[in-house]
């Protein structure tokens, strides 16, 4: 029992991929099925039961579209944009305590390699819009650019709060100072919802899809991707789902941390609590217009976690 | 701020709302009586074809789907040799329908007529052809007309005088 719960490094490697990745390919079904539910019909429930096969009858179906690179693209980062997306992301995944014993590799500075991870994840869209050559890929990726830069800021300073008051950048280190305190949600609860805000805009979902904004980019950066590549771009955006839900989870819920459950259980429910909402957030709220989304950060938001980030200072320096 | 969070919920609500889909090949959605679906050739209530063959509905199709030929039996009485609704053209308008002097041609509340071979969406006069009036039950054509056919002379149809004979002097 404890060797399953604190397994090898490279059993935690090689567990923590499979099971990022093939969470993703089942938030192909779980979201269509959520924002089914929202909008009162059913989503598909006929492959296998309760359709649950979807996401296998979409992989042969992507499998067997033509893998196509336009000719008037720049073949050799067309071609390497998507991989960077998905690899980004799953390096993410590195630093993510799951319970006290399943994580790859508990990083002393976790959370900036984190940030780190969710910065470079930008390079694929910017350079799969320019690689396409084409002015709706080209706006797109111009458009995800500004958005991750403008919203990375205050991204970033929205967690610091929590680094304040646990004392440490590893994400280990910051659960187990939930555990021996209070979960950071109560305390840092505006810092919990500018970081959710910037998580969605950050895995660049609705209400934040301006980059692939179809109905005014037809599909933005991915407008030339067809196949397998589009594939790639889409398992990267449910892998990025999953990773802000897990960091989350992390930071501000107590990460495995809950009564009578064992703790990956814990983890579970609340990843797929954030994981839920982040699709109800699809369901509920229409795309903002893009300099709305620029004035929303710059003026709303980071100034929010400026302050923030002062009050949680000052508290913890008068306590002490 | 709280608009959006009150949109957030009421879209939450929706979880518990009743479905509006319809399963389909196990639920069937309701069609009206009236429906524009399949279309079909009705006889007349004692069991012979309504059909004339006069070509309106052929003529005021829009998309040319139906063909059809004239003849004519012994006693007089116009027919279709055959008759040929192409449904891979047809659009379903219900302008045949309209066109009919003699509510031959009526459009039935049935949509479920895919094939695999495209060939098999020709229906021929044997496949339009049902037993039954259709929407005018108690009408039939060759009673009312005031055409010679056989088994009805001239002034044997309903409402009708008998004809003048213009030989007499009387009133």
């Amino acid at each position: 029992m404890t060797r399953l719960l604190s397994p090898h490094p490279i059993w935690a490697l090689l567990g923590i991929l499979f099971f990022a990745l093939n969470i993703a390919a089942f938030l192909i079904w779980y979201e269509r099925r959520l924002l089914a539910l929202w909008q009162d019909r059913y989503g598909p429930n006929r492959v296998g039961p309760f359709g649950l096969l979807q996401p296998l009858a979409d992989a042969v179906k992507m499998f067997f579209k033509e893998d196509w690179v336009p000719p008037f693209a720049d073949r050799w980062p067309f071609i390497g944009a998507p991989a960077i997306v998905a690899a980004t992301v799953l390096l993410g995944f590195a630093v993510v305590p799951f319970t006290s014993g399943i994580v790859i590799t508990d990083l002393d500075i976790g959370l900036l390699f984190f940030l780190a991870m969710s910065s470079l994840g930008v390079y694929s869209v910017v350079i799969g819009g320019w690689a396409s050559n084409n002015k709706y890929a080209l706006l797109g990726g111009m458009r995800a650019a500004a958005q991750m830069l403008s919203y990375e800021v205050f991204m970033g300073l929205a967690v610091m709060g929590t680094v304040i008051l646990a004392g440490s950048f590893s994400l280990g280190d910051i659960v187990a100072a939930q555990q021996r305190t209070i979960w950071y949600v109560v305390p840092q609860f505006l810092g919990f919802v500018l970081f959710l805000i910037a998580g969605a805009a950050e895995t660049r979902r609705l209400p934040f899809d301006l980059p692939e904004a179809e109905s005014e980019l037809v599909a933005g950066f991915h407008s030339e991707y067809s196949g397998m590549k589009f594939g790639l771009f889409f398992v990267g955006e449910y892998l990025g789902v999953t990773l802000i839900s897990c960091l989350i989870t992390v930071l501000f819920l107590g990460g495995w941390g809950g009564p009578g459950l064992p703790g990956l259980v814990w983890f579970l429910i609340k990843m797929f609590g954030f994981i839920s909402f982040f699709i109800l957030l699809r369901a509920a709220l229409p795309r903002p217009r893009f300099d709305q989304l620029m004035a929303w950060g710059w003026k709303l938001m980071l100034p929010l976690a400026l302050a923030n980030l002062l009050v949680t200072g000052a508290v913890v320096l008068a306590v002490h | 701020m709280l608009s959006i969070l009150r949109t957030i919920w009421d879209v939450f609500l929706h979880a518990f709302h009743k479905r509006v889909t319809i399963q389909y090949p196990e639920q069937k959605a309701y069609l009206a009586a009236r429906y524009r679906g399949r279309i079909i050739l009705a006889r007349d209530p004692d069991g012979g074809e309504r059909c004339v063959a006069c070509y309106l509905c052929a003529a005021a199709c829009p998309v040319d789907c139906i063909a059809l030929e004239a003849t004519e039996d012994p006693t007089g009485r116009r027919y279709p040799a055959w008759f040929r609704i192409n449904f891979s053209r047809c659009i379903y308008c219900g302008f045949c329908e309209e066109a009919c002097p003699t509510y031959a041609i009526q459009l039935t509340p049935d949509t479920e007529m895919s094939e695999y071979r495209r060939q098999d969406m020709v229906y021929e006069k044997e496949d339009l052809l049902v037993a039954g009036p259709g929407k005018y039950p108690g009408y039939n054509f060759w009673r009312v007309a005031g055409v010679q056919i056989g088994g009805k002379d001239k002034g044997e149809a309903e409402r009708e005088d008998p004809p003048v004979d213009l030989r007499s002097l009387l009133p």
